[in-house]
């Protein structure tokens, strides 16, 4: 039955190669856990993908409940946590998960740079790597506002004064990013806006750049 | 493209003006390495799956021992909280401590640093162009990275160790434990233990009494509103689900907190002793339903 569908689908679509190219492809020796123990440095690509994955779906499940207004953020993740079922959990996994994935990529970040796999050909997958990087920092900022109490607060508000320093367009940043004068209803909608659409949105972006290139150009070669 | 230079080879496929692939360019032979390859699904990704499994044990077992942190509504007066980033931004929040990068240097912590670091991480593959790809064999690049990386994690621990100082020296439990007690002695005490919601739509009871004229003319009203619904001061909206009268009436006549005693202020603006205890009263009566 399946098989049928499938083959009816693959007739007209001719979809087979597609999967067969990601399924099929060589891993080689030196960078599988199973032949060299060391080899495990080669996971945390994969693992920081693998939290990536928890995190989107744990958000996902976090806006049933969040409310993105200054009156009630705080009690609707309050109410999650304490009232909803598994509410705690879910609240949880995104939170350690937040800390978790950087964590990752920063040691997956360290096994490129210490395997020297940025060199050519793969510098552009590098910068694209970088700017992974930046949009991780920036949903980590943008997320930590919003339960909305006063360590969210206050963070913010220094993050804010210290982009304000930033010269000529310091003023200007911290005004974007407020929504205004000051870090209140403004500054929690948008933060909330960045974080669950936009940021997001560049990430699954940057990410399938990232993926297409390591599958165009192969894992780096043995030391 | 098609018009590119003239021994360029175009295929196209079918009746599209896409051009066919000649080969896989760059598609590196791992037949040339001596070794064990196999293929990614499912022989690899069966093996590198336990990692994940191990992974996801590990970080469940994180998330259902250790419940993540909730304080209390943000209350942009608070002038007592001590602000502290996640604990991957504490190395530049640290930095911006030192006085060679703060006050009038404030830009060499906040731009020129973080921007040589992280310019020169971002153009690492355009600044170390040799082809060795050891770490051994690249001390420049090996060390400036160690370098930095001691400096994070130096950074990072110090402006912990800070924080957790200055909790000690003023005696400050952070709100997310403080947070978890009360709740806990709240459910124990069988009353909600959710953080109270301000004004939580309780109405203002018995409107009309005149003890609302004697909280006018006390002044009450400059610090919790016209109507109790707070400004400066708590919201006395429902007080009486907290308070008795007779704990209201010590509140009144000798403060609290930031709350000044009341007794000689009241007396001065010609306000009696027996209307102070109706309006303790009246307080007492501002319940939720
Ligand atoms: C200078 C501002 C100010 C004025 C004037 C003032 N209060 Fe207060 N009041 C406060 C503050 C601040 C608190 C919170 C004290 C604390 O946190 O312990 C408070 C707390 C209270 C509480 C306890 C509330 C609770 O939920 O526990 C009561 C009752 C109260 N005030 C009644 C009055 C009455 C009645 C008057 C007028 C006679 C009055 N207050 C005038 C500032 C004021
Ligand atoms: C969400 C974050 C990221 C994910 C999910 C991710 C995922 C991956 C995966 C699965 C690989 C295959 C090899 C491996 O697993 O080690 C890889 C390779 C690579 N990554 Fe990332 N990565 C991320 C962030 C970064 C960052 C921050 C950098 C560096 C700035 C980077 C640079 C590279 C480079 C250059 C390669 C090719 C390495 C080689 O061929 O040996 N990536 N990435």
């Amino acid at each position: 039955m399946f098989k049928g569908v499938y083959n009816w689908i693959d007739e007209r679509l001719d979809i087979t190669p597609i999967w067969r190219d990601v399924a099929d492809h060589e891993v080689p020796e030196h960078v599988n856990p199973a032949h060299h123990f060391s080899a495990f440095v080669y996971c945390f690509g994969g693992l920081t993908f693998f939290i990536t994955v928890i995190q989107i779906l744990s958000g996902m499940f976090l806006t049933m409940s969040y409310v993105p207004d200054i009156q009630n953020a705080y009690y609707s993740v309050e109410y999650l946590q304490q009232r909803v079922a598994f509410g705690g959990i879910v609240r949880g996994m995104h939170h350690w998960g937040a800390s978790l994935v950087i964590v990752m990529m920063f040691l997956h970040t360290l096994r490129v740079f210490f395997t020297g796999s940025y060199k050519a050909p793969r510098e552009m997958n590098w910068v694209v790597g970088m700017l992974i990087f930046f949009v991780m920092l920036g949903l980590g900022f943008t997320g930590y506002l919003l339960p909305w109490d006063n360590k969210a607060y206050f963070a913010t508000k220094v993050g804010m004064e210290i982009a304000d320093t930033v010269p000529y367009i310091g003023p200007y940043l911290k005004e974007l990013m407020q929504g205004g004068e000051i870090v209140g209803a403004q500054t929690l909608t948008r933060f909330f806006a960045i974080h669950v659409f936009f940021l997001p949105a560049a990430l699954l972006g940057l990410l399938g750049a990232h993926f297409f290139m390591i599958r165009r150009q192969g894992i780096s070669g043995p030391l | 493209m098609a018009h590119g230079s003239k021994d360029e080879k175009v295929v196209y496929v079918g009746d599209s003006r896409v051009k066919k692939k000649s080969s896989q360019p760059l598609q590196p032979d791992y037949s040339s390495y001596p070794g064990k390859s196999e293929a990614f699904i499912p022989n690899f990704l069966l093996k590198e799956w336990m990692v994940g499994a191990v992974v996801l044990v590990g970080f469940l077992v994180l998330t259902i021992s250790e419940a993540p942190p909730l304080g209390y509504p943000a209350d942009p007066n608070n002038a007592a909280f001590i602000p502290i980033p996640d604990w991957y931004f504490l190395f530049l929040y640290q930095l911006l401590k030192y006085p060679y990068a703060a006050g009038d240097y404030v830009l060499i912590g906040t731009v020129l640093i973080p921007g040589i670091a992280f310019g020169g991480l971002m153009l690492a593959p355009f600044l170390d162009t040799g082809n060795e790809r050891r770490f051994y064999k690249r001390p420049i690049a090996t060390s400036l990275m160690l370098v930095s990386l001691a400096a994070c994690v130096y950074l990072t621990v110090v402006s912990w160790d800070q924080y957790q100082h200055e909790l000690e020296v003023q005696k400050i439990e952070p709100e997310h434990h403080k947070r978890v007690r009360e709740a806990e002695k709240n459910a124990l005490a069988g009353k909600p233990y959710n953080h109270p919601k301000p004004n939580d739509s309780v109405a203002l009871v018995a409107a009309d009494d005149p003890a609302m004229e004697t909280y006018k003319k006390a002044t009450c009203i400059a610090c919790h509103g016209g109507e109790l619904e707070g400004g400066g001061a708590p919201a006395l909206l429902g007080v009486g689900d907290r308070l008795s009268k007779e704990e209201i009436l010590t509140v009144i006549k000798d403060g609290r907190g930031a709350m000044p005693a009341m007794l000689d202020t009241a007396t001065k603006a010609g306000v009696t002793e027996e209307e102070l205890d109706k309006l303790a009263d009246w307080l007492a009566k501002q319940k939720k339903e």
